[in-house]
C-alpha cells in the first residue's frame, strides 16, 4: 500500500500512501516557523529554569541564579506599602481625633484610609455609600443612636453594638407582644401613639388611651417626649427617620417583637490607626457632631 | 467500500449486557433499602430509574428479534443515539448556563429560600458538567464510535458492550446531575460526583477503552489513523486522571460522603493536575480527533501534514500533563512547581498550534468551500478559536499575567472562547455531518439554518468573550489599585458593581449561543425525519451517506 507514493495535484505534495475512509495524508514537512518557535519556547523555558526555582531535587529544589523567593517578594511589597503609609500614619497615630480633623493633610490621609477600611469592613451592612439599609443605620445623616461625635463614633466602632465585647454598647427593647407584656389592644393604641409622635396620621382616641402606657413602658428609654436617649441607644421617635420602618405595620411589628441588630466589635480586628481613620471618615460623611 | 460481516451476534453477547445492568439494579435496590441517608436513597433510586429506562430500551429494541443494525458491518444506531443524547444534553447544559449567567447579573433571580436546588452554587456545577461531560462526552462517544469503525473498517468490538458504555454514561450523568441539585458534591471542580458515581464511571470508562482498543485490534487497515491516536490518548488519560483525582475513602458503603486521599496543597495540585488535563485530554485531544476526521472529510482534501500530526501529537501529550500547576500561581504551592507549570504551558503553545495548522491548512485547495459550505465554515472557525485560546492560555499561565488575570472573569472568558468557539463549534460541525450520513439523507434539511446558527452563535461568542475580557481585566486592575496614600482604591463591592453591565452582556451572548443551538436541533430533527427545505436548491454536492 505504501509502496508507490502519489502526488496530490493541488499542492504538489507527496502523500503518505495511506488512505482511511477516503482520507489521505500529505507528507508536508514541518513548517519551519512552527519548529523554530517551538525550539524558542523550549530554550526560553530552560533559561527560565536556570534563573528561577524550577526542578525538585532529593533534598529541596534548584534555587535558580536569581535566588527569587515569593515570600521575600511579598514581604518587600508589603514593606513598600507600609513605607508609603508610614509618615502620615505615624502623625495620625500620635494625634487626637480632633487634631486630625484640624490638619488638612492628616484629614485627607485619614479619610482615604477610612474609606478603604470602610469598603472592606463596613460597606457590607452600611452600604458602599454608607447610606444604610432597613435595619442598618444610614451614616450620612445627623441621626445617631449612640452619638455622633468623633469619640462616640470611635467607641461604637471599638466595642460594637450587642457584640461579644464585654463593654459593648447594649440596649434591648422588650418584645411587648411576644412576651405578653402588653395586651393586643394596648399595642394597637401604642402604635397610634408612636405614629402621632412624628406627626403622622393617627387615631386621636387611641393616642389618648395609650398615653399612660407610653409613660410607664417606653418613656424610660425613649424619653417622656419620645425624643430618645443616647445613653440607652434609644432612637428618637419624633423625627421621621426609622431603622426598622415608620409605617403603622412596621411600628406595630417592632413593638410586638423588637429587633435589635448586631454590630461586631472591631477593636480586636482593626489596628488603632485604622479605627481612628474610620471614625474620622464616618464623622466626615455629613452628619458628624 | 463497506465490509460485510452479516454475522448474527452470539446469544451470550446479547444477554451479557442486560444481565450486567440487572445485577447493578439489584445492588442499587439494596443500597436504596439499606441506607439511613435520605440523599443516598434518592441517588440509589435515581440509579434504579436510569437502569430501568435502559432495560426498557433493551426490551423494546429486541422485542421483535435482533435488529438489522446488530448484523451490519458498522454499528450505526449507537452513533445515532449519541447524536440525540448530545443534542439533548447540549441544550440542557447551555440553558443552565444562561440561567446562571442571569443569576450572576441579577442575584435574586430564581432564588427561593425553600428551593436551594436552584441556587447558583448548585446550578454552576450542573452547567459545567452538563456541557463538558454530558454534551462534550456524548459528542466524543458518538464520533469516536463512528470514526474508529470507518477508519478501521471494522465493526465495534464486543457485541452489545458499546451499549453498556452509552447507557452507563447516561446513567452517570443522571445520577451526578441530580446529585448536584440535591447538594451532593465532593467539592472538586469538574469532579464533583461522589465516590459511588465515580466508581460507576470508572467501570463505564474501562469498558469504553476496551471497546475502542478491541475495535482497533480488529482493524483491516494497516495503520491507525491519526484521529484514533487522539481518541485513544483521550480515553486512556481521562481514565488515569479520573481515578487518581477521585481516590477517596467512603465513610460508609451505603452513605454519600467520602474523604479524599489527599490533603492540603497536594490535594490542590492533584485537583488541578486533573482539572487542567480535563481541558487537555477531554476538551482538546478528544476534539482534535473530531477535527482530524471531519475536516478532511467535509473539505474532501488530504490532511495537511502527517509529520506535523505525529510531532504535535507526541509533544502535546508529553507537555500537557505538566501544565496543571499554573492554576495555583502565588498560592501555597512551592514556587518550583509553579515554574514548571508555567514553562510547560509556554512550551505547549506550538504543539497546540500544530493541530490548528493541520486543521486550517487541510483547507488548502478548498478555501472556496468556506463560502458555500456553512458546515465546513463552522469546523474551520472552531479551529481558529482553538488557535486563539491555545495562545491565550500560555499567555495567562505566565506568572506576571496570571497575577492580574487569576480569579477574574478573564479566566471565564478564556474558558468560553475555547468551550463555545472550539469545542462547541467543532461538535456542531460533526453533528451536522453525522446526521445526514447516519439517517441516510441526501443533505441537511436546511443550509440557510446552518448559516443562521453559525452567525447567531458567532456573534454570541463575541459578546460573551469581549464582555469577559473587559470585565476581567477591569476587575483585576480594580483589585490591585492603590491610591497615592497606599490604600486600596476600591472596595470589593465596588468591583462587583462595576461588572454588572458586562454580566448582562455576557448573559445576552450566552442566550444568542443557546438560540443557535436550538436552530441546530430543529434543523437536525427535520433532517433525521427526511425533510428537505423546498426553497433551497441543491447547490452543493449531495452529502451521500458516507457509510
Amino acid at each position: 500500500m505504501a509502496k508507490h507514493k502519489e502526488i496530490d495535484e493541488t499542492s504538489g505534495t507527496e502523500t503518505t500512501g495511506h488512505e482511511w475512509d477516503g482520507i489521505k495524508e500529505l507528507n508536508t514537512p514541518l513548517p519551519r516557523w512552527w519548529l523554530w518557535v517551538f525550539y524558542a519556547t523550549v530554550i526560553w523555558s530552560i533559561g527560565y529554569w536556570v534563573l528561577y526555582p524550577a526542578w525538585p531535587t532529593l533534598t529541596g529544589y534548584t534555587q535558580g541564579v536569581l535566588n527569587q523567593s515569593q515570600r521575600a517578594d511579598v514581604a518587600q511589597a508589603v514593606g513598600e506599602l507600609k513605607s508609603r503609609r508610614a509618615e502620615l500614619g505615624q502623625q495620625l497615630s500620635g494625634a487626637s481625633l480632633q487634631q486630625i480633623e484640624a490638619d488638612p493633610n492628616l484629614l485627607q490621609f485619614a479619610r482615604e484610609a477610612g474609606k478603604s477600611a470602610f469598603g472592606d469592613n463596613c460597606a457590607t451592612c452600611h452600604g458602599s455609600g454608607a447610606q444604610g439599609f432597613k435595619g442598618y443605620p444610614n451614616l450620612n445623616d445627623d441621626v445617631w443612636l449612640w452619638g455622633g461625635t468623633l469619640d462616640d463614633i470611635k467607641r461604637t466602632i471599638q466595642v460594637g453594638i450587642r457584640s461579644t465585647h464585654p463593654d459593648t454598647r447594649l440596649s434591648i427593647m422588650p418584645a411587648y407582644g411576644r412576651d405578653g407584656l402588653l395586651e393586643k389592644k394596648q399595642i394597637d393604641d401604642l402604635t397610634q401613639y408612636v405614629l402621632s409622635l412624628s406627626g403622622q396620621k393617627a387615631d386621636a382616641a387611641a393616642v389618648a388611651r395609650a398615653e399612660t402606657v407610653f409613660k410607664e413602658q417606653c418613656a424610660a428609654c425613649h424619653g417622656d417626649d419620645g425624643k430618645g436617649k443616647r445613653e440607652f441607644g434609644a432612637p428618637n421617635l419624633t423625627d421621621r427617620e426609622w431603622l426598622y420602618g415608620g409605617s403603622e405595620a412596621e411600628i406595630h411589628a417592632q413593638i410586638v417583637n423588637a429587633k435589635g441588630g448586631v454590630m461586631p466589635t472591631w477593636g480586636s480586628r482593626l489596628d488603632a490607626m485604622t479605627i481612628d481613620a474610620l471614625a474620622v471618615y464616618v464623622h466626615s460623611l455629613g452628619g458628624g457632631e | 467500500m463497506q465490509p460485510t460481516t452479516g454475522t448474527q451476534p452470539a446469544s451470550f453477547e446479547l444477554v451479557s449486557v442486560p444481565v450486567a445492568f440487572v445485577l447493578f439494579l439489584l445492588l442499587a435496590f439494596v443500597v436504596a433499602a439499606q441506607t439511613p441517608d435520605p440523599l443516598m436513597a434518592i441517588q440509589a433510586w435515581t440509579f434504579v430509574a436510569g437502569i430501568g429506562i435502559t432495560l426498557g430500551w433493551f426490551a423494546k429494541r429486541y422485542s421483535e428479534g435482533v435488529p438489522e443494525d446488530d448484523r451490519g458491518a458498522y454499528a450505526n444506531d449507537i452513533v445515532k443515539a449519541g447524536v440525540v443524547a448530545s443534542m439533548f444534553w447540549g441544550i440542557a447544559g447551555m440553558l443552565v448556563g444562561v440561567v446562571i449567567a442571569l443569576q450572576l447579573a441579577f442575584p435574586t433571580l430564581f432564588y427561593f429560600d425553600a428551593l436551594p436546588e436552584l441556587n447558583f452554587g448548585r446550578l454552576r456545577p450542573l452547567h459545567t458538567s452538563a456541557v463538558i461531560f454530558a454534551f462534550g462526552g456524548n459528542v466524543l462517544l458518538a464520533t469516536s464510535f463512528y470514526v474508529v469503525q470507518r477508519t478501521s473498517k471494522a465493526r465495534l468490538a464486543f457485541g452489545l458492550w458499546p451499549w453498556f458504555v452509552f447507557w452507563g454514561y447516561q446513567i452517570f450523568i443522571l445520577v451526578a446531575g441530580t446529585g448536584y441539585l440535591l447538594g451532593v458534591s465532593q467539592g472538586r471542580e469538574y469532579a464533583e460526583p461522589e465516590w459511588y458515581a465515580d466508581l460507576w464511571l470508572t467501570l463505564v470508562w474501562v469498558v469504553y477503552l476496551l471497546v475502542f482498543l478491541g475495535t482497533l485490534w480488529k482493524r483491516k487497515e494497516p495503520h491507525i489513523y491519526v484521529a484514533n491516536w487522539f481518541y485513544l490518548a483521550f480515553i486512556v488519560t481521562v481514565a488515569m486522571l479520573h481515578i487518581v483525582n477521585n481516590l477517596a475513602v467512603p465513610v460508609s458503603w451505603i452513605g454519600i460522603k467520602s474523604y479524599s486521599a489527599f490533603a492540603g496543597v497536594q490535594d490542590a495540585l492533584t485537583q488541578w493536575w486533573y482539572g487542567h488535563n480535563a481541558v487537555g485530554f477531554f476538551l482538546t485531544a478528544g476534539f482534535l480527533a473530531i477535527m482530524y476526521y471531519f475536516i478532511p472529510k467535509q473539505a474532501e482534501r488530504p490532511v495537511y501534514s502527517y509529520r506535523l500530526s505525529i510531532v504535535h501529537f507526541w509533544s502535546l501529550i508529553f507537555l500537557y500533563i505538566w501544565a496543571g500547576p499554573h492554576h495555583l500561581h502565588y498560592t501555597a504551592l512551592p514556587v518550583w512547581a509553579q515554574t514548571l507549570g508555567m514553562t510547560f504551558s509556554i512550551m505547549l503553545w506550538m504543539p497546540s498550534w500544530g493541530g490548528m495548522i493541520n486543521g486550517l491548512m487541510t483547507l488548502s485547495g478548498a478555501w472556496d468551500k468556506l463560502r458555500t459550505d456553512p458546515v465546513l465554515r463552522m469546523l474551520v472557525v472552531s479551529v481558529a478559536f482553538y488557535g486563539m485560546s491555545t495562545f491565550e492560555g500560555p499567555v495567562m499561565s505566565i506568572k506576571a499575567v496570571n497575577s492580574l488575570s487569576h480569579y477574574t472573569d478573564w479566566t471565564i472568558g478564556h474558558v468560553h472562547s475555547g468551550a463555545l468557539g472550539w469545542v462547541g463549534f467543532v461538535s456542531f460541525g460533526a453533528l451536522y455531518c453525522l446526521t445526514p450520513w447516519l439517517w441516510r439523507r441526501q443533505r441537511l434539511y436546511s443550509l440557510s439554518l446552518v448559516e443562521w446558527h453559525f452567525w447567531v452563535s458567532t456573534i454570541g461568542i463575541v459578546f460573551y468573550i469581549t464582555a469577559m475580557w473587559v470585565s476581567g481585566i477591569m476587575q483585576g486592575l480594580m483589585w490591585r489599585a492603590y491610591n497615592e496614600f497606599g490604600f486600596l482604591e476600591y472596595s470589593f463591592v465596588e468591583t462587583v458593581e462595576a461588572m454588572h453591565p458586562y454580566y448582562i452582556i455576557r448573559a445576552f451572548g450566552g442566550l444568542l449561543y443557546l438560540s443557535g443551538a436550538f436552530i441546530m436541533v430543529y434543523n437536525l430533527y427535520r433532517t433525521a425525519r427526511g425533510d428537505v427545505r423546498e426553497s433551497e436548491p441543491l447547490t452543493l454536492k449531495p452529502q451521500l451517506a458516507a457509510a
